[in-house]
């Protein structure tokens, strides 16, 4: 599955990393490991920011973390105006790296830095083509 | 050698329905031309334009530029670090006189960000991060920096009215500067009433966008004495980047590019913060201004706040900040932000900014950040 399924608008269709939208169509979250040095990312990177190689495999991340900081974005950009307002957290995994998604299933009062949330695989339901992302939900 | 910048010209910040790019840019050359003596047009051997192409409609800008300046034949290039451009067109125009290659630049900073419709401004607007693991979750420019707040909020205790009380100074100080957008003062209880764009950001926490230009003459030390009496020299400068994605900056209370920049700039210029008496820093929203005072070193860490909220930042304070009304209340015409600080900071150390004049304004300095903190720019300037 190409890249460009990857999100309710998608500006990089093509990607060293594409079969993410795969594992995550699959309902599984994946960051990358270096094959030559073991070094660990999410989001995924074909190459290796520590030894430079280029020869990487995909390993699960762990789909639970830390609420770092939000906002609720109120004037949206173009392509969001139907979901507006969202809240938007970043969120520290507990398996490394950090990801950006918005809320769903959780109340506004909630909604705390350092809360604990999970992060959940979705597929927009209401869109004809198909539509992958993640959300955020209280954990 | 010493470089210094030897006349400024600064255009009327605002909606330019009335204006090509090209002819916002003339303003502003029309005015540096007017501000240095003895400057024969064909003195000046190199232009560099500072500007962020994507706003606009004409292709190549400094082609267009340097043509309808009637600069033909004289090189021409385009430094491009979003919000910062016209801080590296400085930059650049250090390095070209250092090195010999030039004597005399003009650094020409320029935006129209009014040309483009809504839907294409609400288009770029979403792909001010990255594009393939932020843009896709409908992030925008105030939600960056509202997520900032609200981290430097919960770390610090830093509080709405802190944010309001420095937008309030802002507009105080734009009231009293012609160029600037907002004429007008505003009160902490307009500024708090304002509706949320991104919480905990609020519209008057929100600089505005604006069309202008800006212009420098940058000379040696050598050729400067001919063209003006009273040149301000470039004594540092600092430059560095961070990661454009919030997903590797570990600390979302600081912009780490700027810490290394100011670094830089205070050792190459020998001084420390307690030296700087007027500066100019990047508010592109009320708590980038208050990140930056504590990323330059103005106030410990988690301090800002409480800095704006004493009224320390205006003049008669400890560190008068902005008080040219700032991105903020001045208007924020990207590409030419960053000669706009510089403009003002001259201005300052030439003591010719009237009632907004900083006494015993000996050192300055300017913080231009690009996009959300990829770029930073400090540069620190002396007084004769």
């Amino acid at each position: 599955m190409p890249f460009k399924y990857f999100g309710k608008v998608n500006y990089t269709p093509y990607t060293k990393v594409s079969e993410f939208a795969d594992e995550l169509h699959k309902g599984k979250l994946v960051g990358s490991k270096c094959k030559s040095c073991g070094e660990e990312t999410f989001p995924p990177r074909a190459d290796c920011i520590k030894c430079l190689s280029g020869d990487f495999e995909y390993i699960d991340a762990k789909p639970t973390g830390t609420l770092v900081t939000f906002t609720t974005v109120n004037s949206p950009p173009a392509g969001f105006e139907d979901i507006a307002p969202y809240t938007l957290g970043l969120i520290d995994l507990d398996s490394g790296g950090r990801l950006i998604s918005w809320f769903e299933n959780t109340e506004p009062e909630v909604i705390k830095i350092g809360m604990r949330v999970k992060v959940v695989p979705k597929i927009f339901e209401e869109i004809e083509e198909i539509k992958l992302y993640y959300a955020l939900e209280k954990l | 050698m010493r470089v210094g910048v030897v006349g400024v010209g600064h255009g009327k910040f605002g909606r330019r329905s009335d204006a090509t790019v090209q002819e916002l840019a003339f303003e502003a050359y029309r005015e540096v031309l007017d501000d240095v003596n003895n400057l024969d047009r064909n003195d000046i051997d190199a232009v560099i334009v500072g500007s962020s192409p994507e706003y606009h409609k004409q292709r190549s800008l400094p082609g267009m530029i340097t043509e309808y300046l009637g600069l033909n034949d004289k090189p021409t290039w385009l430094t491009e670090a979003a919000c910062a451009s016209s801080s590296a067109a400085l930059r650049s125009a250090y390095m070209a006189i250092k090195s010999g290659l030039h004597d005399t630049v003009l650094v020409l900073g320029v935006q129209k960000m009014t040309e483009l419709t809504t839907a294409e401004i609400q288009g770029l607007m979403g792909r001010v991060g990255d594009v393939q693991w932020e843009s896709i979750f409908g992030i925008t420019f105030p939600a960056y920096y509202a997520m900032y707040a609200n981290k430097h909020m919960e770390t610090y205790g830093t509080t709405s009215e802190q944010l309001a009380k420095t937008a309030v100074k802002s507009h105080h100080y734009a009231a009293k500067n012609p160029y600037a957008l907002f004429q007008k003062e505003i009160t902490l209880e307009k500024a708090l009433a304002s509706d949320y764009v991104a919480y905990p950001l609020r519209v008057y926490d929100c600089c505005a966008n604006a069309d202008g230009a800006c212009a420098l003459i940058v000379t040696s030390d050598e050729l400067a004495k001919k063209y003006n009496d009273t040149p301000v020299w470039l004594e540092g400068l600092g430059c560095a980047s961070a990661p454009i994605s919030v997903l590797r900056r570990p600390d979302m209370t600081s912009i780490p590019s700027a810490v290394a920049a100011a670094k830089q700039a205070y050792a190459m210029a020998g001084v420390g913060p307690d030296d700087i008496k007027v500066t100019d820093v990047h508010d592109c929203f009320t708590i980038a201004e208050i990140i930056a005072l504590e990323d330059i070193g103005f106030v410990e860490k988690g301090g800002g706040g409480k800095f704006e909220e004493d009224g320390q930042a205006y003049i008669g304070g400890k560190h008068p900040v902005n008080v040219d009304g700032g991105l903020k209340a001045k208007g924020h015409p990207v590409g030419a932000t960053g000669a706009s600080q510089t403009v003002e900071i001259v201005k300052q150390l030439r003591e010719e900014c009237g009632e907004r004049q900083v006494d015993g304004a000996d050192i300055g300095m300017t913080h231009n950040v690009g996009g959300i903190g990829q770029y930073c720019f400090v540069h620190i300037y002396k007084r004769s």
